[in-house]
């Protein structure tokens, strides 16, 4: 260190190559504004999520279930997010909108598709099929490169709530919940329920067509 | 007074031990109670080594041959570190290959263990956070005590930052073998393992300001500003990415404040930037000291490295956008993200033209030091990934890249090719200086690392963009009456040829390391392989002809 009557005499930049503190908090600054910038108003400017109807938060076992769709990684390989090009949208549906992932903590758009998206997969393929296919991929889809997941049908989910008990009151405070049995075995809650009632419900809380007229609405006002 | 320390220690352990028992007594799931139990197998070790005042490290140190005699600078954390760089390197390349395999033979999936969502963040964390974090760990601490011309501060806690780090890698990846995982790329353990890291973090900040903060220098090096900027960039991103509400405090499970679009952005803004911060600028802070002093030539500009320095990390923080093109993130955010990231790559340039310049004067040792053989492909690696990476967040080219492996390709090339090799290199420099060795066992098998690990990455890259654009392209295909051609399974048949070439690339890659194992292991035995030094070429008298007269300009 040298003695203060020199540091007095360095000006500019040199004064931070100087002077830890002053570099740490340049620094933290720096860093700061893009963040602030970018993310910040994504929490107050209203038309960041369109307002849509039919949006709920996750019953208790499509919770379940999406908790185990984030446990195994399937983001790795599985986007949810459908991007507004006329071939995405003919082969997956309507593209994705903001407000059917505003209950996704996390949420998962994923970043690759080494399988398809699954947006909106939920209705596309029965139970039957769900559970088959996850117990043996290449079984319905030759030439899949999917791994097996048939130990989820093994771990009971004795927390849950059976879905059949009081299904009044659950479609009451979940519209559009698909209450039945999904693993083929009424007698008990697996995993393979939970994930199968999650997948089929992808997609099919929002009238996406209801959503597209109001958007033309929110371009009239300019927004 | 010893005694009473060890016996303290011993007690404090004991401590631990009996809060990892009631953790593992009232686990709410497998994976929390597993953590648990390492946890109190390692205090239990740790307890039993201070009672009897056994020395397991000091047996450690003798087995990899640590010199014991007292240096200048505080390099025991230092030879730690570049021993766990070799072993996560090797963990996390077998990792990839063998995730390379799953999607090549899915047969290779062993569930529910071993399925490729699992063994993926494995791959991703270990190369990144274990291998690269470790690489991080022991080149800051050596270039801050050299340039700062001072012992590390605090050395009890810089020792407490390596194996704590340990602590948190061993933790998330066995949590992702069990199905630990918070579902956000690149910062998938859950909440206990973050709030761990986060303490670690705060004292390896502690550690390399306290060391600035003892300089004998009036100056603090350029490299030192990259390490700062790493260190704190990251805390800011880790702890803003990681807030969550855990289920139990016995569980495993948490679910993060941010969700939906916001959650998207805060996770790109992360994980785009874990990418500036961790791989970039803390690996530019080698490249500013490794590079000039295995060249002996001084940073061809300093007036660039300030450039460099604060237009890298302003423009960095902004670019995270381009991983959320065409979704339902609003238009102007991700605008602003691809704007940023065309303008990124400037600043990129200018570190990667500021670092090979160095060799202004010295290129020759491009032909007879295969040391800067690798830091110069590396940072032409580094070059080529920092163009591939704005040209991709252009919307037009990401609608057609965005969820193919061409992105796999890019990441790879700038991490097998940029942080790979400058790693490689800068461990070649430091183990014969950290073991008190003459030079490395061998050069020539350094030669032999280079050229494997160079077409490895060639292999890899090129298939990748292959398979990426046969995807993008197959995806899209409209046939004459107007129906889409592919369905999605054609695409994963059509790219199968690519995955096996992108894991033979990775073998090579692989292979090269082993290489570097071997030689690293016999340098530190203390053999010198007799070899002909890389230097000699050979003189032919018959192509040596001396240059023509210089034309001489009329008086």
């Amino acid at each position: 260190m040298t003695t203060p009557d020199v540091e007095m005499t360095v000006k500019g930049h040199a004064r931070l190559e100087r002077n830890v503190t002053l570099l740490g908090v340049a620094t933290l600054i720096v860093v700061a504004i893009g963040g602030l910038v970018e993310i910040a108003p994504l929490f107050w400017i209203d038309n960041t999520i369109e307002k849509v109807s039919g949006m709920r938060p996750y019953t208790p076992l499509e919770q379940a279930g999406r908790d185990i769709y984030v446990r195994e990684g399937c983001h790795s390989c599985h986007s949810q997010m459908i991007r507004p090009f006329r071939d995405e949208v003919e082969r997956y549906g309507h593209y994705s909108l903001a407000a059917e992932s505003m209950y996704d903590h996390p949420f998962q758009w994923g970043s690759k598709r080494t399988g398809p998206d699954l947006a909106r997969v939920g209705g596309r393929y029965s139970d039957a099929w769900h559970v088959q296919h996850l117990v043996d991929p290449q079984s319905v889809v030759p030439g899949s490169i999917m791994p097996r997941y048939g130990f989820l049908a093994e771990a009971d989910l004795m927390a849950q709530a059976d879905p059949e008990a009081d299904t009044g009151d659950l479609l009451a405070r979940y519209p559009k919940a698909q209450a039945r049995d999904f693993d083929g075995d009424p007698s008990r809650v697996t995993e393979m329920d939970a994930l199968v009632a999650y997948l089929q419900m992808l997609g099919t809380l929002v009238d996406v067509n209801s959503a597209a007229a109001q958007e033309d609405l929110a371009g009239e006002k300019g927004r | 007074m010893q005694a009473e320390a060890a016996l303290g220690r011993a007690g404090l352990w004991f401590a631990v031990m009996l809060l990892a028992i009631v953790a593992y007594a009232q686990a709410a799931d497998t994976g929390f109670a597993v953590h648990a139990a390492i946890v109190g197998i390692v205090a239990l070790g740790l307890t039993f080594a201070a009672a009897s005042r056994l020395d397991p490290l000091g047996q450690a140190r003798g087995f990899f041959r640590m010199p014991e005699s007292e240096t200048r600078y505080d390099d025991e954390p230092i030879r730690w570190a570049t021993l766990a760089t070799m072993f996560w390197g090797t963990a996390g390349f077998l990792a990839g290959l063998f995730i390379a395999a799953q999607l090549a033979w899915p047969q290779l999936n062993f569930e529910p263990w071993f399925n490729f969502g699992r063994l993926r963040p494995l791959h991703t964390s270990a190369v990144i956070f274990a291998f690269g974090g470790n690489a991080l760990i022991a080149t800051s601490y050596y270039v801050v005590q050299r340039t700062c011309r001072a012992r590390l501060a605090f050395p009890a806690l810089a020792r407490f930052v390596f194996w704590g780090y340990q602590m948190f890698i061993v933790l998330a990846a066995t949590g992702y073998l069990f199905g630990i995982n918070q579902g956000k790329e690149y910062a998938e353990p859950q909440w206990y393992a973050d709030w761990w890291l986060t303490v670690v973090w705060v004292a390896y900040l502690a550690v390399f300001v306290g060391t600035l903060l003892k300089r004998r220098e009036p100056h603090i090096y350029v490299a030192n500003w990259f390490y700062l900027g790493f260190i704190v960039t990251v805390a800011m991103l880790h702890v803003i990415q990681n807030l969550d509400m855990p289920v139990s405090l016995f569980g495993s499970q948490a679910y993060p404040l941010f969700g939906g679009v916001q959650g998207a952005l805060v996770q790109w803004w992360y994980a785009h930037n874990a990418v500036g911060f961790f791989l970039t600028a803390g690996f530019l802070a080698m490249m500013y000291y490794f590079v000039p002093k295995q060249a002996e030539r001084p940073i061809y500009s300093y007036r660039l490295s300030i450039i460099h320095f604060w237009s890298l990390i302003f423009l960095y923080i902004w670019a995270g956008p381009h991983h959320l093109h065409y979704t339902a993130l609003p238009d102007w955010a991700q605008t602003l993200g691809m704007v940023f990231s065309v303008m990124l790559w400037m600043p990129s340039w200018g570190g990667m033209i500021n670092g090979l310049m160095t060799l202004n004067g010295a290129w020759d040792k491009v032909r007879t030091d295969p040391i800067i053989r690798m830091m110069v492909m590396a940072l032409a690696f580094y070059g080529m990934s920092t163009f591939e990476g704005p040209m991709l967040s252009i919307k037009f080219f990401n609608s057609l890249s965005h969820y193919t492996d061409w992105t796999i390709g890019h990441v790879h090339s700038g991490a097998l090719g940029w942080n790979g090799m400058i790693t490689f290199a800068c461990v070649y420099f430091l183990v014969p200086r950290l073991w008190k060795r003459e030079r490395m066992y061998s050069l020539r098998m350094i030669n032999w690392h280079f050229w494997l690990a160079t077409l490895g990455i060639v292999f890899y890259a090129a298939s990748m963009w292959v398979a990426g654009i046969t995807q993008g392209l197959m995806w899209r295909e409209y046939g004459a009456d107007g129906y889409l051609v592919n369905s999605f399974v054609d695409s994963v048949a059509a790219i199968r040829p690519m995955y096996l070439m992108r894991a033979f690339g990775g073998l090579l890659y692989l292979a090269g390391f082993v290489i570097m194992l071997w030689n690293v292991a016999r340098t530190l035995a203390g053999a010198v392989r007799s070899e002909a030094p890389m230097t000699e070429t050979p003189h032919d008298r018959a192509a040596d002809r001396p240059l023509p007269p210089l034309a001489v300009p009329a008086e």
